[in-house]
């Protein structure tokens, strides 16, 4: 790998070398690296670009990082990863794609991630998504992500977006069996004419599951935003979505909530709220020595930590 | 030495003119002053009016002889002057240690901010990390913010109604901070507020009344007036400690 794709790695995997433990990494759509352990296997797909990812059943305290980088302008790079967390299991699998697009075509990866999560199964899920370059062209990343999750399973899955991402439309379909539970947490920032949708559908199946879909977000400039949560509960279930927007400059946030109780004992709430930074918070930094511009840096860094 | 030369501050209301402050000359260098008053007297645009959160309609302040009449929020701020809300004010995401850092203008390690929560009173492991946010109640955020201001340690420190917005028990725990706040503290307090236990601790006790210094001397000397039966500002303070 070169300077430009190690410093891409380290933005997106907070990776300054090879990890520890099992990897994959693609560079500009080839396989860069790769290594698995006794209780992860990672196989190439034959049928198509991607790969499986195999964490055998009761595999405790491990990592797996799966990084993408591309800096080859104009490279549409398009992947599907599939993820086996067996039975009892307790992992975490750090994901992020970084683009450098210094040329005038758009840079794009597109990755399908599909989770089944086994019975009794812990799995904490990390994506970062990145783009910087000075040419022209665009950095467009459309995620989707398909999660299943057994019986008592759990899932947590942590997406961000803070710099250089000038299209992205996220998907994610969730389908949670007795017991399960699914904790989203989104951190958006979009500034420039940046678009940013994330489109969350998730199936409250089973008896006593529960999901959480939480985003915090800021749009500067003239970006937009759409989130769009739907959550249907099938089933005596819990679901909360929330969706927490600072808009700033001419920055536009939409948030459309959709909850479908089909059961009687389906418990769903949604919350939104989306402003500008409230005055008191600017004139209370202020009163502390920081300038009005230093405030608002910091109530947005703290707001998306 | 604070220094307020002929300060007035007017709003327009319903196309009228509106005086909420009148001509008021007040020089402040004594450890702690209080000031009191019925409500809608005009306490709170004075602390804010020192702030630099508003601007006097006419007027001159000085600090240390400086005129600051034209410096901003930031710019007194950074002159020495410390101004605790009424209301203090919630920040999803910023935790406790964030706001005492920023207040201190330095980076802390965590035992010194540590030192400032166990000064207001607050445990300090079980808040360092605590977001500023609405999981906080009302006294806890007074508490921080106090803290706040104890990292700042400026030469000027005003306080905007400390026992506003919450219950007395919790006051009268506060109430022990604010006794031994000027020994903490290297420069003057000014403070708004209704409480005896506040008022008897003080050097001198401003009375503001209808937008005026009604009264203004030691406070050993004026407290008795407020706690008489004079009618007016007296009652309005006396119900507030009740």
């Amino acid at each position: 790998m070169d300077a430009i794709q190690k410093s891409l790695l380290e933005q997106v995997a907070g990776l300054h070398d090879v990890p520890e433990g099992a990897y994959n990494i693609r560079a500009n759509g080839q396989k860069a690296g790769r290594n698995t352990t006794a209780n992860i296997d990672i196989v190439t797909k034959t049928d198509k670009d991607g790969i499986d990812i195999i964490i055998r059943p009761g595999t405790k305290n491990e990592s797996v990082h799966i990084p993408v980088v591309l800096s080859q302008s104009g490279l549409k790079d398009m992947v599907y990863n599939d993820f086996f967390i067996g039975e009892g299991s307790d992992v975490t699998i750090i994901a992020g794609c970084g683009i450098h697009n210094c040329g005038e075509q758009p840079s794009e990866h597109s990755g399908i991630h599909t989770f089944h999560v086994g019975k009794n199964a812990r799995v904490r899920y990390v994506e970062k998504h990145y783009g910087e370059g000075d040419g022209s062209g665009e950095n467009i990343m459309n995620p989707t992500t398909v999660v299943e999750v057994d019986e008592g399973g759990y899932m947590e899955m942590e997406t961000t977006q803070i710099k250089g991402v000038d299209s992205t439309v996220r998907k994610t379909d969730a389908k949670l069996g007795p017991r399960a539970t699914l904790v989203i947490r989104e951190k958006v920032m979009t500034h420039g004419k940046q678009l940013a949708k994330s489109d969350f559908t998730v199936e409250l199946d089973g008896e006593g599951c529960h999901t959480n879909v939480i985003s915090r977000s800021v749009a500067r400039d003239q970006s937009k935003q759409v989130f769009l949560a739907r959550i249907n509960g099938n089933a005596p279930c819990y679901g909360h979505s929330e969706c927490d927007a600072i808009i700033m400059d001419q920055g536009v946030v939409s948030a459309i909530p959709e909850v479908t109780a089909n059961c009687l004992d389906a418990q769903l709430i949604h919350e939104a709220a989306i402003g500008k930074i409230a005055g008191e918070q600017l004139t209370k930094l202020m009163t502390l020595g920081l300038t009005e511009k230093e405030a608002e840096e910091q109530i947005v860094s703290g707001f998306l930590k | 030495m604070l220094e307020l030369q002929h300060i007035s501050y007017n709003v327009e209301q319903d196309g009228d003119n509106k005086g909420i402050l009148h001509d008021i000359s007040l020089k402040i260098d004594e450890r702690f002053v209080a000031i009191t008053g019925p409500n809608g007297g005009g306490k709170s645009t004075l602390a804010k009016v020192i702030a630099g959160i508003l601007t006097p309609t006419q007027g001159r302040i000085f600090l240390d002889g400086e005129d600051i009449t034209g410096l901003d929020v930031t710019q007194r701020a950074r002159k020495g002057i410390s101004f605790a809300f009424q209301q203090p004010v919630r920040f999803k995401g910023l935790t406790v240690k964030d706001l005492i850092t920023l207040a201190a203008g330095k980076p802390i390690g965590v035992p010194q901010a540590c030192g400032y929560l166990s000064e207001v009173g607050l445990c300090a492991k079980d808040y360092i990390d605590r977001e500023v946010d609405a999981s906080l109640s009302g006294g806890e955020l007074k508490r921080i913010e106090i803290a706040m201001i104890m990292a700042r340690g400026t030469k000027l420190s005003v306080f905007d109604e400390p026992e506003a917005g919450i219950d007395l028990w919790s006051f009268s725990n506060l109430i022990q901070v604010f006794e031994h706040l000027h020994e903490k503290i290297n420069g003057s307090i000014l403070i708004i507020s209704h409480q005896e236990r506040i008022l008897n601790i003080a050097d001198r006790i401003i009375v503001l009344a209808g937008g005026r210094v009604e009264n203004d001397g030691p406070g050993r000397e004026i407290l008795p007036t407020l706690l008489g039966d004079t009618p007016g500002v007296c009652s309005a303070l006396t119900d507030k400690v009740r």
